[in-house]
């Protein structure tokens, strides 16, 4: 307790001066308002009614409240529910996967014994400084593999990345002791069985950290489905953000398009319903980051440590 | 004593050079998923890039393989096709102009800021700021480019809405090209300054207090403090974040450009396109893909070469901080 006190005291002396504290509030204040201050904004629009909206704009505090953006969601719950099923199941399927094959080529590369490890560190090295880029990439899932229009094409080629791959490697590597796996090689483990039995269970940090990579950047993707979706019954959440901005001003954009669209567009509260697709995307992750922040954090550090 | 035995350099020689263990097969076996990905996904890709080469035309009927091997040769003129058209000019650079500013801002704004909220007396109210500040990094750009739209629709934006109730003309926002440099620059110092400011926060938080304590003893300043502790013990962080950054240099953010601007407009073709861009919007529109393929072509062996570089300087100036 007084070595604690001790320690307070001499921060204190080391401290800036009380009014460049209260500047440095307010500079964070004013800077963390401006990171979430768009959030509120496009909520605020997606409560507000038609009619305020038309008159007075956008509002960050609207004239007139209404739910008929979200009622008409509701109302379209078939498309969001199936959109939502999509994304889930890409961001459920696509994280155990990638959590596998990285985890497994991570605890392959730590492997200081292993004879083909010079084989598999230049595997996993070459394509964090060449690639074949984006159209090489196309022509592969595209046309040799044929996986448009199927939930691989969002899936398989985001699994792995080098990067995540030797952050594993350089957490086997510190934290798991050779003489572990040795004792257990002596009872007669295979190392499947050890990688199962022994290393998934003592490493939970690093499988944290690299599923919850891979779930916000399942979660978070559009550029797949806008290379490799065409059908409808695709498309993500964020793909199907992606197109309602695009349908909407091509609507807005042609007068002249076909006069059911239109009608289908002045039934619908076209302006809120837009905001209201992205808040139901942005809640889930606004509620969950707080939490799991640290972990990303955690990952870099230990990426960033050489070998 | 079986370890002893293991311990001794000739059988350590004995076992690593010598013999293939069943060590060595379950190994293997275990890194094989990954290898078969690596395989498909990253090294077909790379031999891909020989359509790049090619004047790829479909035969009716065939397969896609079977298309690629029948096209004849092009040798080099998708790339001198690509190389001398005038679009070459303005992506090289729009592309390395954006990305070096982005490199400085993306390292100057978060190390500064690191400190200085290393300093706040609050660290509960630190942590509030931090998880604050870290919630645009979460979002994608089609979230993003909502956020921006709902500020700058010409008709009904925030922006415009302040303008006219200052009395001033109201802006054009998505066709005035002049502004949107600074749009952009703006959208991506928000997206990736917590992120950015936290990584580093880390390694501030590591430093031994007492250091501080010795250095004011010896009546070393907050600002010398800033200067001689802190600083060099970020300089790894840094030095590698920089070798990374200017490695992809030829690479740019694809979904900054094309989704904040709205699917880049033909007004802001200028100031918003490049490389990724470009070859986004060729692939979606029907230029041959042997072009396209050259231009991305260029874009990696460019990308390649500038990574090795940057490394290659680095580690003659301060090799411990070479990531390579």
């Amino acid at each position: 307790m007084t070595a604690e006190n001790g320690k307070k005291k001499a921060f204190r002396l080391n401290a800036v001066k009380p009014v460049t504290n209260a500047w440095l509030s307010v500079l964070f204040g004013l800077l963390s308002f401006m990171c979430i201050f768009p959030f509120f904004y496009v909520f605020m629009i997606s409560v507000s009614s038609e009619q305020s909206i038309r008159q007075s704009g956008y509002a960050i505090w609207p004239s007139e409240f209404s739910g008929a953006a979200y009622r008409f969601l509701w109302n379209e719950h078939d498309t969001i529910l199936h959109s939502l099923l999509i994304s889930v199941l890409v961001t459920v399927i696509g994280t155990v996967l990638g959590v596998l094959l990285t985890t497994s080529l991570g605890y392959v590369l730590s492997r200081s014994g292993f004879r083909l490890k010079g084989l598999f560190t230049w595997m996993t090295f070459i394509p964090m400084i060449f690639s074949g880029g984006m159209v090489a990439n196309y022509v592969v899932v595209a046309n040799l593999l044929g996986l448009s229009n199927t939930i691989w094409a969002l899936i398989l080629p985001l699994s792995l990345s080098s990067f995540n791959a030797i952050i594993c490697k350089t957490f086997f590597k510190t934290t798991i002791p050779d003489s572990l796996i040795e004792s257990a090689k002596i009872d007669g483990a295979t190392q499947l069985v050890i990688f199962s039995r022994i290393v998934i269970p003592i490493s939970k940090p690093v499988f944290a950290t690299i599923a919850l990579f891979l779930t916000f950047g399942y979660w978070n993707d559009w550029f797949q489905s806008s290379l490799y979706i065409s059908d409808s019954s695709l498309i993500s959440l964020q793909a199907l953000l992606n197109n309602m901005m695009k349908n909407l001003d091509y609507i807005a954009n042609n007068p002249s398009a076909g006069l059911s669209l239109q009608q289908y567009r002045n039934s619908m509260p076209s302006e809120s319903v837009r905001m209201a697709i992205a808040v139901v995307i942005i809640i889930p992750i606004a509620c969950a980051y707080p939490f799991f922040q640290k972990y990303f954090i955690s990952g870099l550090t230990v990426g960033a440590v050489k070998g | 004593m079986s370890k002893t035995a293991i311990n001794q350099p000739g059988a350590i020689r004995f076992k690593s050079r010598k013999r293939w263990t069943r060590d060595d097969t379950e190994l293997t076996l275990l890194g094989l998923p990954s290898a078969i990905w690596y395989f498909v996904f990253s090294y077909l890709p790379m031999f891909g890039l020989i359509i790049a080469f090619k004047n790829y035309k479909i035969v009716p009927g065939k397969g896609f393989l079977y298309s690629l091997f029948h096209s004849d040769w092009a040798g080099f003129s998708n790339f001198t096709f690509f190389l001398k058209s005038n679009t070459f000019s303005l992506l090289l650079r729009n592309t390395l102009v954006y990305n070096l500013v982005f490199i400085i801002l993306g390292i100057v704004f978060p190390v500064s800021l690191a400190i200085l909220i290393s300093q706040l007396y609050s660290k509960k109210a630190s942590k509030v700021y931090q998880t604050l500040m870290f919630f645009p990094y979460f979002m994608s750009w089609v979230v993003v480019s909502y956020f921006v739209y709902a500020f700058l629709n010409p008709d009904k934006g925030l922006a415009n809405n302040v303008l006219s109730a200052l009395g001033l003309d109201t802006v054009r926002w998505y066709s005035e090209p002049k502004y949107w440099p600074f749009i952009l620059t703006f959208m991506q110092v928000w997206k990736s300054l917590g992120y950015s400011m936290v990584v580093y926060l880390a390694s501030i938080t590591g430093i031994d207090e007492s250091w501080y304590e010795a250095a004011m003893l010896d009546g070393a300043t907050k600002w010398q403090q800033a200067r001689y502790i802190i600083l060099p013990t970020l300089k790894p962080i840094i030095v590698m974040m920089f070798i990374l950054n200017v490695g992809h240099i030829f690479y740019s953010d694809f979904g900054l450009f094309y989704q904040v601007t709205q699917g880049i407009p033909n007004s802001l073709t200028n100031v918003a396109s490049t490389f990724d861009t470009y070859i986004y919007m060729a692939l979606q529109s029907n230029v041959s893909i042997g072009k396209t393929a050259a231009a991305g072509l260029f874009q990696s062996v460019a990308c390649c070469v500038t990574v090795l570089a940057a490394n290659y300087i680095v580690s003659k100036v301060d090799e411990e901080n070479a990531i390579i």
